[in-house]
C-alpha cells in the first residue's frame, strides 16, 4: 500500500468530518449540544446535489448546501434558544427530519451523476506551487478546492475563538450565560449566530460528500458521519485545531477496510467496516475515564438559558 | 414585554396546547404540499384511507404499530431516567440475531418450547447490548447517546455479515439471504394478525404497573428528576441504571424476535424498518406515559402506512410521512414553551430588565 496515497485519502475522507466537527464545536461553545448534525449534513448533501444537478453551477450548489444546513440549525435554534426546549430531543428530531428530507428530496436523484461542469470543479486540483512540496504537497495540496477551504476555515475560526473579543464573548456565553448577559453581551444573538454557523458547516460537510467525494447521489450518503463528528468534538476537547487530527484519523478508519480488501486478510471485511464505530466508542470511553478540567464541555451545554431564573 | 414562568396549566389545557401543535404541524405540512402542487386535504384523507381503509390496510398498520409500540416502551423506560437510549435499532438487531440463532439451529424443538426460547434469547441479547453502554455510563459517566448510537452501526454490520456471508443460504442461488425459519419458529396468528399485538398490549399494562406501582419504578422517577435527590434518598443509582437498562434493551431486543418470527420469517438487514428512531419521537410525544405510547404509536404507524399508500397513489415519496412525524414533534416541543411560560407586559412594574 502506498502510504502517501493512503494519507491523502485520509485527508479526503476526513474532510466532511472536519466541517461537521468544527461546526458542532462552535454550537457547543455557546452552550448548545446539537445532535442534529447527521440531519443537517444530509440536508446540505441533498440540497447541494440537487442545485448542482439542476443549475450546473458549482457556486450555487455549495451556497445552497450551506443554507440548507443553516435552515436545519435555525429550526433547532428557535426551539432550543428562544423556546428553551430539551436540546437532546430537538437535535434527535432534527436528525430524523433531515434524514426524511434527504430521502424525500433525493428520491428522484438516486444513482444520478453530477454534471461534469460541477464535479470537475470539486475534483482534486493540485494547488499551485504548494503541491510541489514533496510528501506534504502530495498529501495536503493535491485535493479538492473544498479541502483547501476547510484549512482556511479551521485556521480562521481558531483565531476568532482564541484571539478575538468575539471568541472570548462566545466562550463566556457557553460557560456562564448569566455572567455574559450581565456584562452586556447579547446572549441569544451569540447563540443564534454560532448555532447557524454550525449548521452551515455541517451542510458544507454533507455537500463535500455529494459534490466531491461521491459525486453520485445515494440514499443515506452520510452513513453516520454526523454522529462520529459529535463524538469527535469530545475527542478534540472542543478545540478546532485538534479536530483536524481527529477528523483525519477517523477518515483513515473509514477507508481502511476498502484499502485492505485486496490483501485477503483473515478478518472479514464486514468486521473491518465496524472500525470507525468501534473506535468512536473507544474514544468515548477513554475520554470519560481520563477526566480533567481541560477536557470538560462548556459549562452550560445542554441547559436552556432563562434570564429571569438566573 | 418579558417572559415569566406560568403556574401549572390544567391537564385539559395542556392537551389542548399539544393538539394545537399537532394541527399546526399538519397545516405547515399542508403548505409544503401546496408548494409541491398537491391538494393537502386530498393527501391527508388518502393517508388515513391508506392506513385504515380496508382490513388489509388496517392489518398492515397494526403490523407496523407492534414494533413501534414495543420499542417506544423500551426507550421510554430509559428516557424516564434521562438515559438517552438511541440504540434501539441495534438492540432490535441483536435480539433478532439471538432469536434467529435458536430458530435456525433448534428447529426440531416443539413450537411451545422454541418460541419462548427465542423470545428469551432476544431479550437477553438486546439487554446485554444496552448493558454495555449502561455499565460505562454508571462507572465512568461515558456519553450514552453516542455509545448506543455507535452500537447500532456495529449491530447492523454484524447482521450484514451474517446475511452476506456467515449464515447465507447456500440454496439461495447466490442471493444474499438467510434461510427462512421452519414453521414452528413462526409466531402464531390471532384474529388474522400475529400475536405480537397481544404481547404489545400486555407490555403496556406491565410498563404501567412497573413505572407507577413498584419500588424500582419510583426510584427511576426520582433519578430522572434529580440524581442528587436520589443519592440523598439512599437509592443505589448504579444498580437501578443497570437494571433498568437491561430491561429497556431487553424490550427492544424482543422486538427483533417478533419482527423476525412474525413478519419476515428470517433475519435480514431490513428487519427494523427504522423504528428505533421513530420510537424516540413517539416515546417523547406520549409524555413518557405507557398508555399514550400505545395511542401515539398507532397513529404514527397509520401515518407510515398512509405514507406508503400515497407513494403508489400520488408518487409522493413515502418519506413524506417521516418528515411529517418530525414536524409534529418539532411543533409539540415548541408548544411546551407556552405550557411553561407566559408573556407579561413588564414596563408597568418597572422590573428594571431592559429589552
Amino acid at each position: 500500500m502506498n502510504m502517501i496515497s493512503f494519507f491523502s485519502a485520509m485527508v479526503q475522507a476526513g474532510t466532511p468530518l472536519l466541517f461537521a466537527t468544527v461546526g458542532e464545536i462552535f454550537s457547543q461553545k455557546v452552550g448548545h449540544l446539537n445532535l442534529g448534525l447527521e440531519g443537517m449534513m444530509l440536508m446540505g448533501a441533498v440540497t447541494g446535489f440537487a442545485v448542482g444537478y439542476g443549475t450546473s453551477n458549482p457556486l450555487l450548489a455549495i451556497v445552497a448546501a450551506a443554507l440548507a444546513g443553516m435552515a436545519g440549525a435555525l429550526i433547532y435554534a428557535i426551539i432550543t434558544v428562544s423556546l428553551k426546549a430539551n436540546q437532546e430531543v430537538t437535535g434527535l428530531t432534527l436528525t430524523i427530519f433531515g434524514t426524511g428530507y434527504a430521502s424525500f428530496a433525493g428520491n428522484k436523484y438516486v444513482g444520478y451523476k453530477l454534471p461534469e461542469g460541477v464535479s470537475s470543479v470539486f475534483a482534486k486540483t493540485p494547488f499551485p506551487i504548494l503541491s510541489d512540496i514533496p510528501v506534504i504537497g502530495e498529501i495536503f495540496f493535491d485535493q479538492s478546492i473544498l479541502v483547501y477551504f476547510s484549512y482556511v476555515m479551521v485556521i480562521f475560526l481558531g483565531i476568532v475563538l482564541y484571539k478575538t473579543k468575539y471568541g472570548l464573548n462566545l466562550r463566556m456565553v457557553g460557560e456562564n450565560p448569566a455572567a455574559a448577559d450581565a456584562s452586556g453581551i447579547n446572549v441569544n444573538r451569540y447563540k443564534y449566530f454560532y448555532i447557524l454557523l454550525g449548521g452551515a458547516l455541517s451542510g458544507l460537510g454533507g455537500a463535500f460528500l455529494s459534490l466531491s467525494y461521491i459525486p453520485v447521489w445515494q440514499e443515506n450518503i452520510t452513513a453516520g458521519k454526523g454522529w462520529i463528528a459529535v463524538a469527535l468534538v469530545i475527542f478534540a476537547t472542543w478545540n478546532p485545531y485538534r479536530a483536524i487530527v481527529g477528523s483525519y484519523f477517523f477518515g483513515g478508519l473509514d477507508i481502511i477496510g476498502y484499502r485492505l480488501q485486496k490483501f485477503e486478510l483473515p478478518i472479514p471485511i464486514y468486521i473491518i467496516n465496524m472500525l470507525p464505530y468501534a473506535a468512536t466508542i473507544l474514544v468515548l470511553v477513554l475520554m470519560s475515564i481520563k477526566k480533567s478540567k481541560e477536557n470538560k464541555a462548556p459549562g452550560s451545554v445542554g441547559k436552556a438559558y432563562f434570564r429571569e431564573e438566573r | 414585554m418579558r417572559i415569566a414562568k406560568r403556574s401549572e396549566l390544567t391537564k385539559v389545557q395542556i392537551v389542548l396546547v399539544r393538539l394545537a401543535a399537532v394541527v399546526g404541524a399538519l397545516i405547515f405540512g399542508g403548505v409544503f404540499l401546496i408548494i409541491l402542487g398537491e391538494n393537502p386535504l386530498t393527501i391527508y384523507t388518502s393517508m388515513i384511507d391508506g392506513g385504515l381503509g380496508s382490513f388489509f390496510r388496517f392489518r398492515e398498520t397494526v403490523n407496523l404499530t407492534i414494533p413501534l409500540l414495543i420499542t417506544s416502551l423500551g426507550v421510554m423506560v430509559a428516557f424516564k431516567m434521562r438515559f438517552w437510549n438511541i440504540g434501539a435499532e441495534g438492540q432490535i438487531f441483536m435480539g433478532a440475531f439471538a432469536a434467529s440463532y435458536f430458530a435456525l439451529n433448534f428447529a426440531y424443538l416443539p413450537k411451545i418450547v422454541l418460541l419462548p426460547l427465542m423470545g428469551l434469547a432476544a431479550m437477553v441479547s438486546g439487554g446485554i447490548w444496552l448493558l454495555i453502554p449502561a455499565w460505562f455510563k454508571a462507572k465512568f459517566g461515558t456519553n450514552e447517546t453516542l455509545f448506543t448510537l455507535m452500537l447500532n452501526y456495529i449491530a447492523l454490520k454484524w447482521v450484514t455479515y451474517l446475511q452476506y456471508s456467515l449464515w447465507k443460504d447456500p440454496a439461495g442461488m447466490g442471493f444474499p439471504k438467510i434461510p427462512s425459519f421452519e414453521e414452528n419458529a413462526l409466531l402464531p396468528k390471532i384474529l388474522g394478525i400475529h400475536v405480537g399485538w397481544v404481547i404489545a398490549l400486555l407490555l403496556i399494562y406491565l410498563a404501567y404497573i412497573y413505572l407507577n406501582h413498584t419500588k424500582t419504578g419510583y426510584e427511576i422517577a426520582v433519578i430522572g428528576e434529580s440524581e442528587d435527590t436520589a443519592r440523598y434518598a439512599g437509592i443505589d443509582i448504579k444498580r437501578v441504571i443497570l437494571k433498568t437498562m437491561f430491561l429497556s434493551g431487553g424490550i427492544c431486543g424482543l422486538v427483533g424476535m417478533i419482527q423476525a418470527s412474525g413478519i419476515s420469517g428470517t433475519l435480514s438487514v431490513d428487519l427494523s424498518g427504522g423504528v428505533g428512531f421513530t420510537a424516540i419521537i413517539t416515546a417523547w410525544l406520549s409524555g413518557l406515559n405507557p398508555v399514550m405510547v400505545g395511542i401515539v404509536s398507532f397513529l404514527f404507524a397509520m401515518l407510515r402506512q398512509g405514507g406508503s399508500f400515497i407513494q403508489t397513489a400520488y408518487e409522493i415519496p413515502a418519506s413524506a410521512a417521516e418528515i411529517l412525524q418530525a414536524l409534529i414533534l418539532f411543533f409539540v416541543l415548541a408548544s411546551e414553551f407556552f405550557v411553561r411560560y407566559k408573556f407579561v407586559l413588564s414596563h408597568k412594574h418597572g422590573t428594571g430588565v431592559k429589552k
